[in-house]
């Protein structure tokens, strides 16, 4: 319920921003994907870059799916997102994440663990594509507010000391050398959560907020495509617990290409590794496909 | 050797190594087909920029044969090819216009269609707007 409001009330910021004037004054890609968890940038992280295509003066809307097939787990994410001036931007997302035979082997057969995110990002310096005369990197902040539902499996997190909401404040510098058509990313997130958070937040290892850099490099090809790998750091904080390891995470990598044939839909494919996910249960790492598709008005 | 050789010497090292510079051009200008290459892509830019419908407006009292002439010069200068641009600063060009990122954005499209069209690769493409985007702070006037 409470996710279909934040929805609306965001689908309706942006239909009522993309309205006041047209949004195409970006060049292509350099208003980057949408990332798993709703904000502009790399599949896995967010870039000092807004979401679409308005530039200065102009807002724009776009909208994502994106469904993630590992060996053992699939996760579905859905979301919509907002930008003005190419400055803010607001974003919402739903993951949802079927636990396939691990639910089982917990004794929650069907389970899933879902995830709402609402993000805002503002961009506080510099301009990622245009400054190509100085190293001066584009800068933004941004917010994640996050909310889990691990259904069955709410009763073991919360006894290891996992919350089922957190916050995740971020940095990233952005800068496009278009002298060789590449892009570098950093962003500095700190972070408690457990698997992104469809594990909570915090948990037996401590509930401080660690902070994690998480890196982008993109080869642009051709003006509608480009290619790149990534990596996104994470904490570990149900490692040990009363699993033992048996929860212990790692870092998520990925290597992607992304094709923007117009300004108005862009398609990302990638090779994930998510690394292990509830290794006492299932200890093989959960690599897979990642398909991503954005519209963008 | 003699003291009074030294500046023979010198002149002759300066004079060899000025020669060594006009004759090393930028290779940048050679991939845009050097001069005649330029020219011919300004030949076929300046005509997209007036068509278009984003930002052709900008252009409807412009001499275009001018601008011709002053975007061959300073895409030439710009490129290393040696030529002498003698139009007006960039921010003085523009300082009538409301001219807003957007548009500027849409000029390089232009730009970039017009390069396509001139088969000139993308990795040199994005060589020459390395050394025209920095432009931004002084043509975009609308903020």
């Amino acid at each position: 319920m409470r996710s279909c409001r934040v929805a609306t009330l965001v689908s309706a910021a942006a239909f009522l921003a993309s309205n006041a004037c047209a949004a195409d004054g970006k060049l292509l890609l350099t208003g980057g994907v949408t990332g798993i968890d709703g904000a502009a940038g790399g599949g896995l992280t967010p870039w000092a870059v807004t979401t679409g295509y308005g530039s200065e003066k102009q807002a724009s809307a776009t909208a994502f799916f994106t469904r993630v097939a590992t060996r053992d787990h699939g996760l579905g994410i859905a979301g919509v997102a907002a930008s003005c001036g190419e400055r803010f931007e607001l974003s919402f997302a739903h993951q949802d994440f079927a636990t396939g035979d691990t639910g089982a082997a917990l004794g929650l057969p069907g389970l899933h663990l879902r995830q709402d995110i609402v993000g805002a990002k503002v961009i506080v310096a510099g301009d990622a594509v245009l400054d190509s005369d100085t190293l001066v990197p584009a800068l933004a902040l941004g917010i994640e507010a996050k909310r889990s539902s691990s259904g069955g499996l709410r009763p073991t997190l919360a006894s290891l000391g996992a919350h089922d909401h957190g916050i995740d404040l971020y940095a990233s510098a952005t800068k496009l050398f278009l002298l060789r058509g590449v892009l570098v990313n950093l962003t500095l997130r700190a972070t408690k959560a457990n698997q992104n958070g469809l594990l909570g937040y915090g948990g037996t290892v401590s509930d401080r907020v660690s902070v994690e850099p998480e890196i982008s490099l993109a080869w642009l090809l051709r003006r509608t495509l480009a290619v790149g790998v990534e990596y996104r750091a994470k904490p570990d904080k149900l490692n040990p617990s009363a699993l033992g390891a048996g929860l212990r995470e790692d870092d998520w990598k990925d290597v992607f290409v992304a094709w923007a044939p117009n300004k108005h839909v862009s398609l990302t494919l990638a090779y994930v590794d998510l690394g292990r996910i509830v290794p006492a249960v299932q200890p093989r790492r959960q690599t897979g496909t990642y398909a991503s598709v954005q519209l963008a008005y | 050797m003699q003291a009074r050789h030294l500046p023979r010497l010198v002149a002759a090292i300066a004079i060899a190594c000025s020669a060594q510079a006009a004759l090393a051009t930028d290779p940048l200008f050679d991939a845009l087909g050097g001069k005649p290459g330029i020219d011919a892509l300004v030949q076929d830019f300046v005509p997209r920029l007036v068509a278009d419908a984003t930002i052709g407006a900008f252009f409807k009292d412009t001499n275009l044969r001018e601008l011709k002439k002053q975007l061959a010069d300073q895409l030439c200068a710009v490129s290393g090819g040696g030529c002498t641009y003698e139009g007006d600063d960039m921010k003085h060009a523009h300082a009538t216009m409301k001219i807003a990122k957007a548009d500027f954005n849409r000029m390089v499209e232009v730009l970039q269609d017009a390069m396509d069209a001139r088969a000139i690769p993308f990795a040199d493409q994005n060589r020459l707007l390395a050394r025209l985007a920095p432009m931004h702070r002084d043509v975009i006037t609308v903020r």
